[in-house]
Formats: C-alpha cells, structure tokens, sequence
C-alpha cells in the first residue's frame, strides 16, 4: 500500500528523518518496501502573476505574457488560451529542467524574446491535464517554488500489510501505529457536521434482509451537489496512493477510505427506484452490470444492495452503471458498511476481481467506525461541492458488535517470549495501541480490543503486540535446553548421499528438473498402454500445458536436459537425477512417491588429452558403476539379466539388476527411436534404479574382515568358447564347484578373430586362490586349478587356449 | 720397500683422480687392493722384512690401504652422484603440460546448499526428516491455521490436485506430520521440493524449502533468536548483521521475518536489496497454539518454534545467481561452477 507522509502527518508528529521512520515501521512489522520521493527538480518554477497578455505580433496562435514573481518581471511567449490577467501561474525560469528533460533556454520566437515558460500539468508532471496552463491557487506566494507552494515535497512510503492487520490499510492506521511505537497520542480529524437539510428519514430508508452478510449499514444524504472536479490538494493526494481522480463526490469516498479504512459508496439518489436501499443475497442467475461495464452473473451467496426494485452494487465489491455518480447527479446517497469479510471475499473471488474496496471488506474493517466515516465523508462532500447533507443518518445495525475481553497472564507474555516485561510497561504498550486494559489482580490483565482490532481474540496474540512494541531486537538470544534429536538422519537419506557421492566419483553431475511435464513427454519411451506409467496425475490449474503433469518417470527430464545440453555444445554428458516420481494408488487420495535414480551417459569418457587417449562411453562404463553403488550401498547378491521387455532401451544392449527375483532396476543403450523421440543424436546410455528399494536392501552394518596373514597364488586360463555364452555363465560355474580357496575371479580378455575359430570367443580369466590359515603350495594350486579347467571344458565344450 | 709402497700410493692416487666411470675404479682396486693387487701382494711380503722395519712399513702400508679404500669409496660415490644427475636431467620433462584429470561430477548446488544447512542444524540437534509433496489440503492449510477462505490461502498460489489435494506450497505439513507421529521434545528440519503457481526470474514453480520445527517445555521466542542467530553466522559467516522484523504467518506467533544485511552493498542499499540494505531470508515464530490443538498438545505444557527458508533464494544470494530457472535448466557449464 502506497502511503505519503504529508498526509501521515496530519494525525501523527513525525519528529524522525525518512530513514529512521522506515526502520521504525519496519521493525513494528510494516515492511516498507520502498520509499520515493516527490516534488523534486521543480526547484526552479516559481509562482508568478499574469500581468497583461498581448497579442504577438508574428504569430496568430501565440500571444506575449508579462507576468511577475515578488521581485522580478519576465516576458514569455505562450500558446496557451486559458490565462488570464491577475492569475497565478508556475513559471518555469531559465535553467530549469522540467520532468520531460526539457531545458528552459533563453530563446526568441517568432521575433520576440521569452524569458521562461508557463506549465501546464503535464509538462510539470503533475498530472494529465495538457489543454492550458495549470492555475494556481490565488493565495499562493509569488516566488516560491511551485514544490513548496503544491506541497508536493513529499515522500511516497511502499508498505507491505501482512493479511492479519487490515487496520493499516488506511493513513489513520498507520499513523496510529506510529503513535503507539513513538509514545504519542493520535491527532483524529474533526468530525464536527452542520446536517441542516432535510431530515433524512423522511426520504430514505435501508432494509436488512441479510444481517449475517451485512451486520451494519449506515446511510447519509447530501443534497444539492454540484459535480465537478476535485481541487488540486486531494486529487494530489489521491494521486500519491495511487488512486486516480474522478470527481469531487467519488473522490470523497475514496480519500475517506483511504483516510479511514472503511470503503465507501456514492449512489445517484434520483436513480434509486423508490429511494431507498434494500441489502439482501442475490438470485440465483441473477444478472447485473457493474461500473466497469461488465456484465456479472451472481448466485446466492452474492449480498446485493438493492434499490426498491432492483440491484444496484454487488456489496463491498463494486457498483453498478445503473446507479453511478454522473456530472449531473444532485442528491447523493453515501453508503457506509461493514459486509461479512469471509462472504465479501468469496464473491469477489467468484467474480475474478478485486477492488480497494473488496480488498478491505475482505479482510475485515472496522465495524465500529462506519458512522464516523460517513460523516468525514458527508462533510467534505458538503464543502467541495455546495451540497447540504440532510439532517441525521440511517445506521442499520441490529445487533451491534461487542469485543470480547481478552484475559492476559504477565507469566504467560515472559514465558513465551523469555523476558521479564513487567506489568507498568505492558499495561502501557497495550494502551498506546488504544486497548482498553483492566487490571484483575496480581498478574492478570483484562484487555478489550477496540473494534477495528478484529485481530486481537486471544492471549498469545496480546503477546504478539506486547513483543512488537517492546521491540523484537530487545528480546534476548538463548539457546533450547533440551535434548537434541537422537538421530541424525533417515537411513534412507544417508543412503541418498553415499549414493550421489559415488555417482560423482564416476563423473556424473546431479541434476534437479520439474516434478511437472507435458502429458506427451513419455511418449519417446514407447510405453505399452498397460503401464503404471502412463498414469500420470493431472494439475487442475498448471502454468503450461507443457507442465501439467506430475511425472512418473524421470527419464523424460533427464532426456530433455541431454538436449539442452547437446545443443550448447556440451557433448560429454554424465548426469543423473535422484528425485521422486508420483504414482497414482487405487482407492488413496494421495499417490505413492517414490525415489528413483536414473541416470544418463554419452560422449567421450574424458576430455581430449595429449598424452591419453579417449574413447566413447558404453554400457560397460555404466555396468560398472552401477556395480560400484550397489558395492558402495552394501545390496548384497545383485545380479545383471539381459533383457528385452524394456521398450526404450536397446533390445541388445539391455539389463535387468535383479537381487534373487526382485528387479530393483534396469541399465542399458537408449533405443534409438526413444533418442529420436527426444532429438538427441549418437548414442546415449541409461539406468534407472528404484531407489526406495534398493535402500530397503542395503545393509547398513559394516564388519571388518582380518587381512590375509599368508600370500594369495594367481593361475590364469583362457577358454575357447561359443560366442554367445554370456560370460556371467562361466564365472557362475566356476563359483558353482566351491572349491575351497577360490578368493576371486576376474575376466581380464575377451577376444574374437583369428586364430580364434569363427562363431567362437576366447574369454580369460585370473583366478585368485588364498587359504586363510597357511601358504598355498604349487601342486596343491594346481590340483584345484586343473579341477576347474575340466569342469568348464566339460560344461561349455571350452577348449583349453595356449 | 718403502719406495715400492709409495709408488703404488702415488700411482694408485693418481689413477683413481682420473678414472670417469665404475668399472675403471673397480679395475683399480681390483689391481691394488684385491687378492692379488699389488698392496696386497707387497702387506704379505711384509713378514720378511726386520722387526724394525716391518713394524714402521706395516704402519705406512695400513695407512696407505686405509687411504686408498677410502678414495675408492668415494670415487664410487662422485661417480654414481654424477650419473644420477646426468640421468635426471636427461629425464627433464616439461612441467607445463596439462596433467590428467580425474572425470568427477557435482553436487547440484541446491543440493550443496542444503548439505550445508542441513550440517548446520545438525550440530544444534536437529534431525532430517521428509514428507509427501502432493499433500492433503488438510496438512498445507487446516492444520496450520489457514482454513477454506482465509486471505493468507491468497499469498499462496496454489496447484490443485484435486478439491483438497494440492502440490505442497511448503514444508510447512511436515511440521504437522511429525507432530501427530512423536511426542514432544520434538527438534526437527524437513527439507524439499514445493509448488506454487508463479513463474520469473526470481520465482519458480517449483522451488525448495527446509523447515524447521523444535517443540518442548520451556521454549520461548529468546531460543528462537538464539537458534536463528547461529545459523546465519555460520551460513553466511561470522559477524553477519540480522535483524527479527515482526510480521504474520498464520501458524505462528508471533511471527518473524529475518533479515540479513545486503553483503553486495554492505547495507547500503542496491539493486539486490530493492534499496534497503537488508535481505530477507528466513521467516520464523513461536507456534500458534492453533496448530497444537490439530495434533493433540496441550500448549500450556509445551512451546516451541518454527521457521522456513528458500534453498533457491540462499543459493542465489550466496553464489550471486540471477535467475532462479538457472537452477532448473542444468546447464553443464552452469552446474560446473559450483
């Protein structure tokens, strides 16, 4: 809310400078986001009096001014029609420098000297008034600077009002917190109203057919108006907040209510179908034209004022066509309300609008002051327009509303807050806010909040104002005394981190893309329609179409990142994302979430180097450090199964992770038509592990094995083979015949071609033996190695190589 | 016998002062010093010589020997000194060429910055914990004070699942969750993702968040400030300005927003801190005792706080990040910097 402290200071001393008021509201909780001063760079224009105006004698259009300031005279060539001799204008000397950039330079026009310009409020940028010079008020002083004789030296505050104080939607509240956090009392306008018209009563009433919407409503008249525009200082002002002028009588109600806080309205009383107003919910369908032109279908829940016969405001929200203030209305009916925020809130809300006015009802005004406002209102209608307000007001309020006194312990203030406030000091913080405190024995308070606190129902939100007003700063630092938590983290995130940790290790960067995606973007994986997949959560209200969707799988993500990154040239890619994915449960209202981590690789598997060379990643790069993180992660016993049921990989170059039955992933080349699918050229290769699971299989325990006291003995033996045999087969056998001291086995060469026969592998293994309690001897080695090499002859017709 | 042994002494001194390599040495002590060198031979020939005499020349010939094997050693060394220098300096290589570097990859560094808090909190005693980020509206609203029309729902864009199923808009429920599964003392931070309907490049539809929570007997809002203080000196190092500024969350009071002096203007004022000085990074408060009443704590018995962060904003401002997609678009050479 845009607030200026001229107008602040109507009501409040402001005795500090502009850098400690905004600290001071800022740490009273009105965060001022902005400050922006005004009336600058007018140094230079002056006031000064029109003396004669001539006709120039080169020029139709323009004539030749002399006009003065206390001291000097100044001739000036104007174009301008509206002046006349006596007024006074602002003079913009040589030298100065108007809002447009525009220099005023000593110049001949048309043969005749000027010395300066005359301004309208446009070139002043004081408004938008461009059809003649601004006339100045008969009083101002001849050559003062126009900032001065305007008032616009100014400062512009930009609050943010958090939703739980819509007290301080107005200059009063605002100067009333001002008061209260510098120990003032506040300056109120006066209120004093000559009502000499007609008695009210006699020509109007107000019907509540829905007090619940509408618990008050009061009413006043003023007659005789004449419309016309607002004078200068409150259309300034209106300006500064950021309200735009529209008339003496509307300008009136908003300067009210941002005076005041309480919204307002102005009837045309002649358009009010047998002068009165009926408050009731609207019809279902019921259709009706609001200010702005547009046509609003309401139901019932929507609160009307009506007139005898038909709508005329949608309450609290915004007026009708049908009623508005026009340039020849003459009698004017001023609404002053307070509608039920909740409902006020939830109309606005269904029509898809807010108004000053909504925005205020909606968070609750005060109900107390509805007659105050109506008579500020009344009475400076009455001045600036030569109306008379009839005699007396309607103020419907059936049942009016009492605050209820809030018991307030001072143990309970110190305890929350770990002070020591003492009664005197509290007592006092709460008054200042214009509380009604009563002391009820030791220690005990009883505070009633006036009505525009609907904020205040509990104690701890009397402790809140005591703690503001102390200061927050004031209040100690100390530490909990507590226990701490007696465990770090989940086992789960712990696993979460050892398992980015060692995809780092390998070169992969994490990645974090959208929980959301397009309901296509599973598209490039081919899924079959059957899949828990293609099951994806829609979002009622998404941003995009492109991200409305909860995603069920993370490969799309990480495809679109390869791309992106691909096409700036960042071709060596190792990325991987460990996130959740949203699966819908039957007969939940909420879907299962399930960490996964999938990760992607291609490109070269390092940079270019003059003394190594590179090579292009492959699915062994990937194989071997998913088995670097089930070993790193202690899953026990996994196993690596060609596979090809996965759509989106490789039908050839494609692997289920199986621990015994359970597949807690898949590895393998993307499918080319998936790459294509997604754009990306070469070759790209993926796993994708359900992280959850994997988690639930790691053991946690580490044990420590004693180091071998005795030398291990290596033999090596290179087979022959068909060369389809996967060569899992083979170390599997190996394992199978449980001979003793096998300690480990390691594939080292796997080559085909000459002298190898065609259709047929070599494959070469290093068998490690170890006893754990004496040195191995030769012959006892090569009795078990010999063992072994028969057996695979035997098993996979495997000849013995060289 | 003597002139016999001084000139071997003599000739013996003189070859070894020339000899360049190993071998050359080895052949001179081999001809003077071995079995059958030349010394040798002359030491056994000693025993026909007079007592007298034997005695001073034996003296003489031990001096000698001592000497001699003694300049053999050394010419050894010289020699062996003089072939390890000549062979480092043929094995110069040039130190400038680019080494060879490990393939490793990074942290995201929305991940490295919650690691980060997440440390810090830990050494205060706080446990990590998660929850669902589809979340009942009953867990991101009801249950924290904020029911159907209230205007705090406004400040909150929201993604709708269905009528009361949302995308979290913030950590907020875990706070919930965990209360209605533990009993106080309760001291927890539950980091991660959240939505709301706004997109530019300061806000994100998805973004992160750590809350925090810590419930017990005796907790007032003096422990807030004190937990809070620590963490900005140690986030964002020592001797760092804050401030508590009063403000409204609906789950707390009293509220507070916490504010960090600008460290890109020093407070001063710039385009970073919208000319304040200060930056906001934190909003916290005392527990409303509202919420207590959803989760079945007696607020007369237990106190306790509540906070909640950006990871985004923190990151941002601490690696000095403009545009909060960056995050999201994982660009190489973006997530290489950190």
């Amino acid at each position: 809310m845009k607030i200026n402290l001229n107008w602040l200071r109507d009501y409040v001393d402001i005795r500090v400078g502009v850098k400690e008021l905004i600290n001071l509201l800022t740490m009273g909780g009105l965060e001022v986001e902005a400050a922006t001063q005004t009336g600058q760079g007018l140094e230079k224009i002056v006031v000064a009096e029109i003396q004669s105006i001539r006709n120039h004698p080169n020029a139709d259009r323009l004539s030749l001014v002399e006009a003065k300031t206390h001291q000097e005279k100044f001739s000036i060539v104007c174009g301008a029609t509206n002046i006349r001799e006596g007024q006074k204008v602002p003079l913009a000397l040589v030298g100065a420098k108007l809002p447009s950039g525009i220099e005023i330079k000593r110049s001949k026009i048309r043969g005749e000297a000027s010395e300066g310009m005359l301004c309208s409020e446009i070139e002043l940028g004081l408004g938008q008034e461009a059809s003649g010079i601004m006339i100045l008020d008969p009083d101002a002083s001849l050559g003062v600077s126009l900032g001065e004789a305007l008032g616009l030296a100014d400062t512009i505050l930009d609050i943010s009002i958090t939703p739980n104080r819509p007290d301080w939607l107005c200059v009063i509240g605002v100067a009333r917190e001002i008061a209260a956090l510098t120990d003032q009392r506040l300056k109120y306008p006066s209120l004093s109203l000559s009502d000499a018209g007609s008695e009210i009563h006699q020509k109007t009433s107000v019907t509540l057919l829905d007090p619940d919407l509408c618990p008050r409503y009061v009413a006043r008249m003023i007659e005789g108006v004449k419309i016309g525009p607002s004078p200068h200082w409150m259309r300034n002002r209106l300006e500064k907040v950021g309200i735009r002028s529209i008339n003496n009588v509307v300008d009136v109600t908003n300067y009210v209510m941002m005076e005041y806080g309480q919204p307002l309205h102005a009837f045309d009383f002649e358009l009010l179908e047998e002068g009165r107003i009926v408050v009731r919910r609207a019809r279902k369908g019921e259709a009706f034209i609001t200010l702005d032109g547009v046509k609003r279908v309401l139901d019932e829940e929507m609160l009307m004022i009506c007139d005898g016969v038909k709508p005329v405001a949608v309450a609290g929200v915004m007026g009708g066509l049908n009623s508005e203030i026009r340039a020849e209305t003459r009698t004017v009916l001023l609404e002053s309300a307070y509608f039920h925020p909740m409902n006020n809130r939830r109309t606005s809300k269904k029509l898809g609008f807010e108004t000053e006015a909504s925005y205020r009802f909606g968070r609750g005004i005060d109900y107390g002051g509805c007659l105050n406002a109506a008579n500020r209102a009344a009475s400076m209608i009455q001045e600036l327009t030569g109306g008379r307000v009839a005699e007396g007001a309607v103020d419907a309020y059936p049942k009016p509303i009492r605050p209820n006194p809030i018991p307030l312990s001072i143990t309970s203030v110190n305890r929350i807050l770990g002070t020591e406030i003492s009664t005197k000091q509290i007592r006092a913080y709460l008054k200042n806010l214009e509380l009604d405190v009563r002391e009820e024995g030791e220690e005990r308070l009883s505070v009633t909040p006036p009505s525009f606190r609907g904020d205040l129902e509990r104690e701890i939100d009397l402790i809140e104002e005591v703690a503001r007003l102390d200061g927050y700063e004031k209040i100690p630092l100390t530490l909990p005394k507590g226990p701490p938590s007696s465990e770090e983290m989940s086992r789960e995130l712990i696993l979460e981190r050892k398992a980015k940790d060692l995809l780092i290790q390998h070169g992969y960067y994490e990645v974090v893309t959208y929980s959301f995606t397009a309901p296509l973007s599973l598209n490039g994986l081919s899924l079959s329609p059957d899949d828990p997949r293609r099951q994806c959560l829609p979002i009622l209200n998404p941003l995009t179409a492109d991200s409305s969707v909860l995603r069920t799988s993370l490969i799309p993500g990480l495809m679109e990142t390869a791309r992106y990154n691909l096409s700036h040239k960042n071709v060596n890619l190792r990325i991987f994302e460990l996130k959740k994915v949203y699966l819908p449960a039957e007969g939940e209202r909420l879907p299962k979430e399930v960490k996964y981590l999938t990760g992607l690789a291609m490109g070269m598997d390092g940079e270019i180097h003059w003394a190594s060379s590179v090579r292009q990643v492959d699915f062994y790069d990937v194989k071997g450090c998913i088995k670097d993180l089930f070993e790193f992660l202690q899953v026990k016993g996994i196993t690596f199964d060609r596979t090809e049921d996965i759509p989106y990989l490789h039908p050839g170059k494609s692997s289920k992770i199986l621990l015994g039955e359970e597949v807690l992933g898949v590895l393998g080349e993307v499918h080319p038509e998936a790459l294509g699918h997604y754009e990306i050229p070469g070759k790209a290769y993926l796993f994708e592990i359900d992280f959850d699971r994997m988690a639930k299989n790691a053991v946690e325990e580490r044990k420590f094995r004693p180091l071998p006291k005795f030398p291990a003995v290596h033999r090596d033996l290179s087979l022959v083979v068909e060369d389809h045999l996967e060569a899992e087969k083979v170390e599997e056998a190996i394992r199978l015949l449980e001979q003793p001291f096998i300690d480990e086995i390691n594939l080292f060469d796997v080559y085909q071609g000459a002298p190898v026969p065609q259709g047929k592998k070599s494959v070469s293994y290093r068998i490690r033996y170890q006893a754990s309690d004496r040195t191995l001897t030769d012959d006892e080695v090569n009795q078990y190695h010999e063992k072994v090499i028969s057996r695979l002859r035997e098993i996979f017709k495997a000849e013995l190589r060289g | 016998m003597k002139e016999e042994l001084e000139k071997i002494r003599e000739e013996c001194q003189a070859s070894l002062a020339l000899a360049k390599t190993e071998p050359e040495i080895s052949e001179i002590r081999v001809r003077v010093l071995g079995r059958k060198g030349s010394l040798t031979q002359l030491l056994k020939r000693l025993g026909t010589l007079p007592e007298a005499e034997r005695k001073e020349i034996g003296r003489r010939a031990n001096e000698i020997k001592e000497d001699l094997e003694a300049r053999v050693e050394e010419g050894l060394r010289r020699i062996q000194e003089q072939e390890r220098t000549e062979s480092l300096e043929r094995e110069r290589i040039d130190v400038t060429l680019p080494g060879r570097r490990m393939v490793l990859g990074r942290r995201h560094p929305l991940t490295q910055t919650l690691d980060e808090i997440i440390h810090i909190f830990s050494r205060l005693g706080f446990e990590v914990v998660e929850g669902p980020e589809v979340e009942l509206d009953y867990y991101n609203f009801e249950a924290l004070n904020i029911p159907k029309g209230h205007p705090a729902r406004e400040m909150q864009a929201t993604f709708f699942i269905s009528e009361d199923v949302v995308l979290r808009t913030h950590t907020s429920p875990v706070q919930v969750r965990t209360m209605e599964k533990k009993r106080p003392p309760v001291r927890v931070i539950c980091p991660g993702a959240v939505y709301r309907c706004d997109s530019d490049p300061t806000h994100s539809p998805m973004f992160h968040q750590v809350e925090g929570l810590l419930v017990d007997r005796g907790i007032t809002f003096s422990d807030l400030k004190g937990v809070l203080s620590v963490f900005v000196q140690q986030m964002f190092g020592r001797g760092t300005q804050l401030r508590f500024r009063p403000s409204f969350f609906p789950f707390t009071e009293p509220s507070a927003e916490i504010d960090i002096e600008c460290f890109i203007c020093g407070g001063k004022g710039c385009g970073v801190c919208s000319n304040t000085g200060w930056l906001e990074i934190l909003g916290s408060g005392m527990v409303d005792p509202a919420v207590y009443r959803f989760v079945g704590y007696d607020p007369e018995e237990v106190t306790g706080f509540a906070f909640g962060m950006g990871i985004e904003r923190i990151a941002m401002l601490k690696y000095g990040i403009n545009d909060i997609r960056l995050f999201f678009t994982n660009d190489l050479r973006f997530l290489k910097q950190f």
